[in-house]
């Protein structure tokens, strides 16, 4: 290992200007003569627009334009659309209303963008946003997950029947109900996943402009994935060619799933820019990130676990609710449905698994894939069932788990939901989990809590992922609209520096950095002469972004291809420089050498020789600049175990975390230090999720009620004790890093493992968030507790 | 209408026209370009827009830009030395990475470092108290806490940060 490659700490090469307040997000880009946006929103979920009077501000100062949803349409622009076509039990499609960009009938969740206008300052547009007068007609509005199928049920969409886009089902139903048949013991659990509020610190943010006399539109904004936004925005929105349309990226302040998708505001920036002739800009305040961001889970479902006498698992049935909001937004349809049975199969052999999902429409804002994307859900199905079962037969919940894991041996192991699994040793992280959390010692530890009055608890997640999305058959096979590959360019400049283009993009990631490990490790330059370029789609390849963990495993993969084909080019450039045969040409450490002699060049050299080519091998073109496009074969399967402790105060209901472990098998390793990084920030969302957030809409009038940071509830400091973070290695056995992502571990297993550790604690199951309030009142169910 | 307004900025002299309701944070982002003060919310919880006023860490989203008239403002980009040489607080974010996308660090260091002002030996559990004003997405807080912990103890023994 050297002390920048592969395996390496290295210190970020992006802080410098994070830490000198020289960073630069979107909202800090001015552009001249730029006016501003400020939108109308529907302050109903649910209204029919009767009349917009927009002549009751244009004489307002400073405003330019208002802009409604007939001018949207009067313009030709499109709907935004689903990516991911979902198909019913019977084969039917799914029903998907786009989702317009300014309300053109009827308003369907607070918050929907009615109008805009555009004035010289922001205080003036917001002033007139204000004073703008919209007739409404409310209308009866359903918000929750639960009773949004249900007859007569208020209807979101004309043309839906019962609200329903889609009911999808995965696995073998008959071979399930077999299994359950003749189950000795079968454990049932009704779960809810609440539903949450992404809440990157930066809020999104966009600046459209759009240049007369090269006819180019350009939108600055807070995207996960520039390119697939350009995608959107040409071939669904109608906004420009693509050619015509760059979408720049820049500096972008944490995403987590939020940032991926393409949303009303940014699409009427660049909109707006063209019809009134100056860069228009908007920033969301936080309220209007509650309200318009994506939101993640919400899920109602019922689980079940089947086993045998022996505690084997024999079979799993599962049938979910799952909210989409209003419209279904780009992952919004594969969330709960590909994204989330299809790792039902958790860690174990269970031969038999059937799960149905319900997909409804509500006056809510769009459901979409949020840190883990359907992975959590399915991992706080499988963990709370299979603690529940180790409960109720009596077993230590990591005896059970290894009863039931996949051996080593087994893989690649086939579940009966799709997935193929390439490798893990799951034992060997519950193992060194169990050591690093001191789990002998823990029953000492929970006499010494109740001798203070707390109860104390302990709970287990032994997650799975499927990252690194994925094979682009594959993909398109279960109905995704694009492919997921990923592209690289490396690019050796004359004097022997390296310029990387990459596709994916960082917002956090620290890809500036581990990028440049990889490229630096494959051939053997300096990590401060490789600079990574990426956010900009008129200076990177068309890439598929970042989200899914797939960043090193898809971005990182198509970079080592590259590096491939520059050490091939430099091959031949170096065999005739050296006067030696290609075949005798070896390459290490940044050196061409031929073999068994000292005769060298280095690459730094070679790329000089390449640009400079007075003396060069006949046949082969000058310059040394390689791309790469690098579709992987499968997912790839990240795994872990985390265990949590938690104290409780029965007199408050008060959940303290006192210990908290997380090993995970990430397989290769690129920065520890990132990983490790990602894994805390990742537990700590889950803690959230587990803990304190969740999003409520007033069930009556569906207004939503967590709609700032005074009322939605975020992780603090002081909410956690030292984390203790520890790494198992299996290799990914298909791809040429041996990596696997690492980016959603920590939010898609710390949920089951706080909500184990909290059932475990009050002796009674209950639902997310574990606030004191409904500790407290779940604490008054329990009689022995009741009773003191 | 507007009201001039004459405060020091990073060791500057400024005098500037702005509308009564501009509050410092805009003031700050839009006249002075000084974009590293960012704003997250709005309604002061999320701390990434503290500044020092007269050496004191404060939300500028919940000032007006008035009501700085006669102050000495000091905001992330004043940290570093002249030479560029980080503050020693910014260098030990970096060596902990106790940053991720960079939104809420500004805030988050300024923040730490007017803690060491009032309190340079915090333990754990006061560092994690000090910063219930600054809401960070991505560290989990860790070594948001680890920096700034390291830091104290570097003030405290220069010889032994060495």
């Amino acid at each position: 290992m050297t002390t920048d490659g592969i395996g390496a700490a290295v210190r970020r090469k992006e802080d410098k200007r994070f830490l000198t307040g020289k960073g630069r997000y979107t909202d800090d880009i001015d552009r001249p003569g730029q006016a501003y946006a400020c939108f109308v929103r529907s302050p109903h979920a649910h209204a029919a627009i009767d009349g917009i009077n927009t002549d009751s501000v244009l004489g307002m100062p400073g405003v330019i334009t208002v802009l409604t949803g007939a001018d949207a349409t009067a313009d030709g622009l499109g709907l935004l659309p689903a990516g991911w076509m979902i198909h019913n039990k019977d084969g039917s499609a799914m029903k998907t209303p786009g989702h317009p960009v300014l309300v053109t009938d009827r308003a369907r969740y607070v918050g929907e963008a009615v109008a805009v206008v555009i004035a010289d300052s922001y205080a003036e547009a917001r002033d007139a946003a204000d004073a703008l007068e919209v007739d409404y007609t409310p209308l009866p509005a359903i918000v929750g997950t639960g009773g949004a199928s249900a007859p007569g049920a208020p209807q979101v969409h004309d043309d839906v029947p019962n609200n329903t886009a889609f009911d999808w089902c995965i696995g073998d139903k008959s071979a399930t109900e077999a299994a359950f048949a003749g189950a000795a013991h079968v454990t049932t659990l009704d779960i809810v996943n609440n539903r949450l509020i992404p809440n990157a610190i930066e809020p999104r943010a966009a600046v459209g402009e759009y240049d007369q006399g090269t006819d180019i539109t350009t939108l600055y904004t807070t995207s996960q994935n520039p390119h697939v936004a350009r995608l959107v925005l040409s071939a669904f929105v109608q906004l420009a060619p693509e050619h015509k349309l760059r979408i720049v990226a820049p500096d972008v302040g944490g995403g987590f799933g939020s940032k991926i998708y393409v949303y009303a505001e940014e699409t009427v920036c660049a909109w707006a820019a063209r019809k009134v002739g100056r860069a228009v800009k908007w920033t969301a305040e936080r309220t209007e990130s509650f309200l318009t961001d994506a939101h993640g889970r919400d899920h109602v479902t019922k689980a079940e676990l089947a086993m045998d006498a022996q505690g084997t698992f024999v079979g799993m049935r599962v049938k979910t609710f799952a909210n989409l909001g209003a419209f279904a937004s780009l992952f919004g349809t594969a969330t709960p449905t590909y994204l989330y049975m299809t790792l039902l199969s958790g860690q174990y052999r269970i031969p038999a698994i059937y799960g149905e999902v319900d997909a409804v429409y509500t006056n809510t804002v769009p459901v979409d894939a949020y840190r883990g994307a359907g992975r959590p859900e399915a991992t706080y199905v499988v963990e709370r069932l299979v603690e529940t079962a180790a409960r109720e037969l009596g077993v230590d919940p990591a005896d059970l788990r290894r009863r039931n894991f996949i051996q080593p041996d087994a893989f690649p192991y086939e579940t009966p939901v799709l997935l193929t699994y390439d490798t893990g040793d799951y034992d060997k992280h519950l193992t060194a989990a169990l050591d690093l959390a001191d789990y002998r010692g823990y029953a000492a530890r929970k006499a010494a809590s109740a001798a203070r009055g707390k109860l104390r608890g302990v709970g287990f997640s032994s997650y799975i992922e499927a990252c690194g999305i994925a094979p682009s058959a594959a993909v398109g096979a279960l109905g995704g609209g694009v492919g997921l590959w990923e592209s690289g360019t490396i690019r050796f400049n004359p004097t022997g520096n390296v310029t990387v283009h990459t596709g994916s993009h960082s917002h956090g990631q620290g890809h500036e950095t581990a990028f440049a490990q990889v490229v630096a490790s494959h051939l053997g330059v300096p990590i401060d002469q490789v600079e990574v370029v990426h956010g900009d789609t008129l200076q990177t390849p068309f890439g598929m972004g970042t989200y899914g963990s797939r960043s090193i495993a898809v971005g990182g993969s198509a970079l080592v291809k590259a590096a491939d084909k520059i050490v091939a080019k430099g091959r031949k450039i170096a065999a005739h420089l050296l006067e030696a045969a290609e075949a005798d040409i070896e390459f290490a450490d940044g050196r061409f050498t031929v073999a068994g002699t000292d005769k060298a060049k280095t690459i730094q050299e070679i790329a000089f020789a390449a640009y400079v080519p007075h003396n060069f091998p006949e046949g082969v073109e000058p310059g040394l600049d390689e791309s790469a496009f690098y579709d992987p074969l499968n997912f790839t399967y990240p795994s872990g175990t985390q265990i949590c402790e938690v104290e409780v105060d029965p007199e408050t209901g008060v959940v303290e975390i006192v210990g908290f472990v997380a090993v995970d098998d990430f397989g290769k390793v690129i920065n520890p230090m990132i990983v490790e990084g990602q894994v805390h920030g990742g537990i700590a969302q889950g803690v959230g999720q587990a803990l304190m957030e969740q999003a409520v809409y007033d069930l009556d009038s569906g207004q939503l009620l967590t709609g700032s940071y005074m009322d939605y509830c975020m992780p603090r400091a002081d909410n956690f004790p030292d984390l203790k973070i520890g790494l198992t290695e299996t290799p990914c056995t298909h791809n040429p890093l041996g990596v696997k992502g690492c980016g959603e571990a920590g939010a898609i297993a710390a949920p089951a493992a706080v909500m184990n550790a909290v059932t475990d604690a009050i002796g009674t199951s209950m639902q997310m968030p574990a606030t004191p309030a409904r500790v407290w009142q779940a604490l008054q169910t329990v009689p022995a507790l009741a009773a003191e | 209408m507007s009201i001039t307004v004459s405060l020091t900025v990073n060791g500057k002299a400024v005098s500037k026209a702005v509308e009564p309701r501009t509050l410092l944070s805009t003031f700050l982002r839009e006249q002075l370009d000084l974009t590293g003060t960012h704003v997250g919310c709005d309604t002061s919880q999320c701390g990434a827009c503290v500044v020092h006023i007269d050496g004191t860490s404060k939300k500028s989203c919940s000032m007006l830009a008035v009501q700085a008239e006669g102050t000495a403002v000091t905001t992330i980009e004043g940290l570093a030395g002249a030479d560029g040489t980080l503050h020693p607080m910014q260098e030990a974010f970096r060596q902990h990475h106790g940053l991720q996308c960079g939104f809420c660090t500004p805030g988050m260091v300024m923040s730490a470092v007017d803690l060491l002002q009032h309190n340079p030996a915090p333990t754990e559990a006061e560092v994690r108290d000090w910063l219930e004003g600054n809401i960070c997405r991505c560290t989990g807080y860790h070594n948001i806490v680890k920096a700034i912990l390291s830091c104290a103890d570097a003030q405290r023994t220069p010889q032994a940060a060495q």
